[in-house]
């Protein structure tokens, strides 16, 4: 048995001792929000936030994860700057990687309330898009920046 | 607004069970047809294109056959159906539909979502069907009131009486509507008195999106789904010498192992457990049919082709005549590497085979053709197979092809149960019908005066069409291999050289290699727009002319590319003095009934090649624009895409197959890479074009028209690495 805490809720899950966190999230836990993508870590698809940290959950162990707050897109408050920010830019196209990105981003803010244009750029390299929404994510970082601020 | 009924639960649910007014509209060889559902018993056989329904709940259900990838599709469509109906946008919820022959788009005779085609496809007949609901609600509330319907507006989901002030909503109406008859020629509204059309409106597909509720085809599961991977061959023609069928059915959860057209398949109860099995098979596979394929001699087979002789795909004038009496000759050979389509939802289906039916859960981009195949595979007729249409996590033409439903009713098959077969990022990019590599030879004369006299043109690509519409090669010529360079006689697309050239010689050789392509964003327009820019470019500097001026004067007859250059020019500041070290580069390209002008303003390190992209400068003519907003970041995606195929794509062979895998070893563009980009819609009355792809062509060629501007130095060949652009800066 596995044991997590993910979006605030204990759960424990009957799976294999091998498998990542992100294929308990999906399969076992049905959070289908955090996406499957590259299952190396390059793309940020499935990315989530553990002990509110920015982290891959392809690679990472679900047996590691246990005892860590795991946050997922799905328990990202509606309210959430970023949340708030994508959708009054419109980021969004095909949207299979946007959760993941958008945990990016509420990383990213988690850890620094006031990030400079050098790291929002670092941080956002981190993350494929094919869609090619890099330009409209650019204004949705900075609204949620924005935001953040704004409400502390 | 919402797009409710894309989530599990909706999947789940089953049909709407709408009771009200439903319209559908059928496309007759005499003109669109509408019909109340009233009488939809006596529509088959006909072809209805659209449908709606109106419920006594006072919402709007606009069902859509077009798939949603990103595009924007489903949300421009609503727009027209809601503009005509004088809906409430609050009130309308957006679905997808399922495969019928009603969805079919005028302009492919398919229901399928590729050419950028949707919204210029259905916008005529979804305007009749929203105005023919309009009348409709209109008579309805008239006949209730006694009253003139002349004296009746509609206006957000209500019908008013201007004299009275009485109103009744469309949910009052929708009832005593159904019983009228359709108007076949419904008025249509002014483009003035527009309220949705032209406006930007909000995604409905972004909130779900953004909350991670959208259901994608990797997120579809319910109780008793089973799971199938394959092992597919390394290199092209490979077969297994041998396998360990045992060791994987040992595996906990693998219940069979079995052979399949595209691999060895591993059925489970889960996804873990298939993977494992698969592991554990160990399959050894023979070398395959082309052992010594790698980059360097795919590059080679290619340029070698352009030495051969070719089928003659356009001739016009005597192009040897005008080359031989050129005071001034032009010649050189481009090339293009294969690119992989990498949508970021790896390929996956879901399917279940019953005796009676057959289910396809799938994010496809060609729900006719997923039928088809599904049905052929599944053995039961094309009418017992639904296709069930999940959001898209990426198409881009890669969707449009159907081999991945192929392995997922093989499994539910084998299974006797409903199986999904999910791909690793991995077999998704070694097993890619890629963007097609090509290989361009160009002869060009000018005249004592700089002008273009005569243009000698040869291509040698893998064929596009062989697998899609293989009826359409004649004389061995690949028309959408050559999109770019020459469309289809009497196309209004346009793909296709747009420039006044006198003496026109086109050439095509099919390669024959063996690696499969596909459509790719633009098809060939991509690869072919690279070479015809550039080379322009070229031709502009042998002349001693202005880039820009060099094109318009070649463009004195086609007004849409015209405008759109002389936009971008202003907008960009073409002509006006840049710091050391940058450069300016222009280029233009018609597309699925779409031009685009870009303008790319870059820097270049001479030292070592490195630059950098600052800007780039849009200007579009798509006609209408339809949803603006959509336009623009349509646009800005295919910029960026255009940028990765400039910068970083090329596809990796070795040993007879693909050996780039994963995203650390092909790696598309990242945010920090992705200049500023301002996107100008041109004010055009002419008709409506395709708005998913045209953005893509010109990005690359303006890019290397920059290069050369900064540094004097030609890049030929895709992508321009700081290596290329060292090198040519030191050839000079």
């Amino acid at each position: 048995m596995i044991s997590l805490m993910v979006n605030g809720k204990n759960y424990k899950v009957d799976a294999p001792k091998d498998i990542s966190l992100l294929w308990v999230l999906r399969d076992y836990l049905n959070l289908t929000g955090t996406k499957f993508s590259c299952g190396i870590g390059e793309c940020g698809s499935c990315t989530v936030l553990i002990n509110g940290e920015a982290q891959r959950s392809c690679t990472i162990n679900a047996e590691d994860a246990q005892g860590a707050d795991i946050t997922t897109i799905e328990g990202l408050p509606e309210n959430h700057p970023v949340k708030r920010a994508w959708i009054q830019e419109q980021v969004v196209q095909c949207g299979y990687c946007q959760p993941g990105v958008m945990m990016q981003v509420a990383g990213l803010l988690s850890e620094n309330k006031k990030p400079d244009a050098n790291q929002i750029l670092d941080s956002m390299d981190d993350v494929i898009c094919r869609c090619g929404t890099y330009h409209r994510m650019k204004r949705g970082v900075k609204t949620a920046v924005e935001i953040a601020r704004k409400e502390g | 607004m919402k797009n409710t009924l894309m989530t599990r639960r909706s999947f789940l649910k089953g049909s709407l069970a709408a009771t009200g007014l439903t319209i559908a509209v059928s496309a007759t060889p005499l003109g669109y047809r509408l019909l109340n559902a009233s009488q939809k018993d006596s529509i088959s056989g006909l072809n209805p294109n659209a449908w709606f329904a109106i419920t006594p709940d006072n919402k709007i259900t606009i069902t859509l056959g077009a798939s949603e990838m990103g595009q924007g599709t489903h949300t421009a469509l609503a727009m027209i159906v809601a503009d005509e109906l004088e809906a409430d946008w609050n009130q309308v919820e957006v679905r997808q539909g399922g495969a019928r022959k009603e969805y079919t788009n005028p302009i492919l005779h398919m229901q399928l979502a590729v050419a950028s085609a949707s919204v210029r496809g259905f916008y005529d007949i979804l305007r009749k069907a929203g105005a023919g609901g309009r009348a409709m609600l209109v008579e309805a509330a008239a006949l209730q009131w006694n009253v003139s319907p002349k004296e009746c507006q509609a206006l957000n989901s209500a019908v008013k009486h201007k004299k009275s002030g009485r109103s009744l909503t469309y949910g009052q109406l929708c009832l005593k509507a159904a019983e009228l008859q359709v108007p076949q020629d419904p008025p249509l509204k002014k483009e003035s008195d527009f309220r949705y059309i032209g406006k930007d409106l909000a995604r409905v597909d972004i909130p779900d999106k953004a909350n991670g509720k959208a259901v994608f085809g990797l997120d579809f599961a319910f109780d008793d789904m089973h799971y199938a991977v394959l092992a597919r061959p390394p290199a092209y023609g490979a077969k297994s010498i041998s396998f360990d069928q045992k060791a994987a059915e040992a595996v906990n959860g693998v219940l069979k192992v079995a052979p399949t057209p595209h691999g060895i398949a591993v059925c489970a109860v889960s996804l873990d457990a298939a993977w494992k099995g698969r592991e554990a098979l160990k399959v050894k596979w023979d070398q395959g049919t082309h052992p010594g394929l790698n980059n360097a001699s795919i590059e080679k087979s290619l340029l070698a082709d352009l030495d051969k002789p070719g089928s003659e795909a356009v001739k016009k004038g005597d192009v040897k005549k005008a080359l031989s009496e050129a005071s001034k000759k032009v010649k050189a050979t481009y090339f293009v590497p294969f690119v992989a389509h990498a949508t970021m939802e790896p390929m996956n289906c879901t399917a279940h085979v019953q005796k009676d039916r057959c289910d396809v859960w799938v994010p496809t981009q060609g729900q006719t053709v997923a039928q088809i195949v599904a049905s052929k595979v599944s053995g039961l007729p094309p009418e017992k197979v639904n296709i069930h249409t999940t959001y898209l996590g990426g198409g881009f033409g890669r969707r449009a092809t159907p081999d991945f439903i192929v392995d997922a009713v093989i499994a539910s098959k084998i299974l006797g149960k409903p199986a999904k077969v999910v791909w690793t990022r991995e077999e998704d990019m070694q097993h890619d019908q890629y963007r097609a590599a090509m290989s361009h030879r160009i002869e060009a004369g000018l005249d004592s005066q700089g002008q273009l006299i005569g243009w000698s043109h040869k291509a040698v690509s893998g064929s596009i069409m062989k697998d899609i519409a293989p009826d359409g090669i004649k004389n061995g010529v690949d028309i959408m291999s050559l999109w770019g360079l020459v469309d289809f006689p009497g196309s209004p697309d346009n793909n296709r050289i747009m420039y006044d050239i006198p003496n026109l010689y086109v050439e095509f050789l099919l390669s024959d290699l063996p690696i499969p392509v596909s459509p790719w964003r633009s098809v060939q327009n991509g690869p072919n727009a690279f070479v015809v820019e550039s080379f322009i470019d070229e031709l502009a500097h042998a002349a001693g002319k202005d880039p820009l001026e060099f094109r318009l004067k070649l463009l004195k007859n086609e007004m849409r590319p015209r405008r759109v250059l002389e936009t971008v020019a202003e907008k960009a500041g073409w002509g006006k003095p840049l710091p050391a070290g940058h450069g300016r580069g222009i280029a233009q390209h018609t597309c699925f009934g779409t031009s685009v002008a870009q303008v790319a303003e870059i820097s270049v390190n001479e030292k070592d090649g490195s630059f950098r992209v600052h800007r780039v400068v849009v200007a579009i003519d798509c006609g209408l624009a339809v949803a603006p907003f959509n336009i623009k970041t349509q646009v800005e995606g295919s910029v960026s895409m255009g940028l990765s195929t400039a910068l970083r794509e090329e596809v990796k062979f070795a040993n007879g197959g693909v050996s780039s895998a994963n995203f650390d070893d092909y790696s598309p563009i990242r945010l920090s890479e992705v200049p500023d980009i301002e996107v100008h819609i041109v004010k055009s009355k002419e008709a409506i074009g395709g708005i998913g792809e045209p953005g893509l062509p010109p990005t690359a060629p303006a890019v290397a028209n920059a290069v050369f501007n900064a540094t004097g130095a030609r890049v030929r060949r895709i992508p321009l690495t700081p290596d290329s652009v060292l090198a040519a800066i030191k050839k000079g």
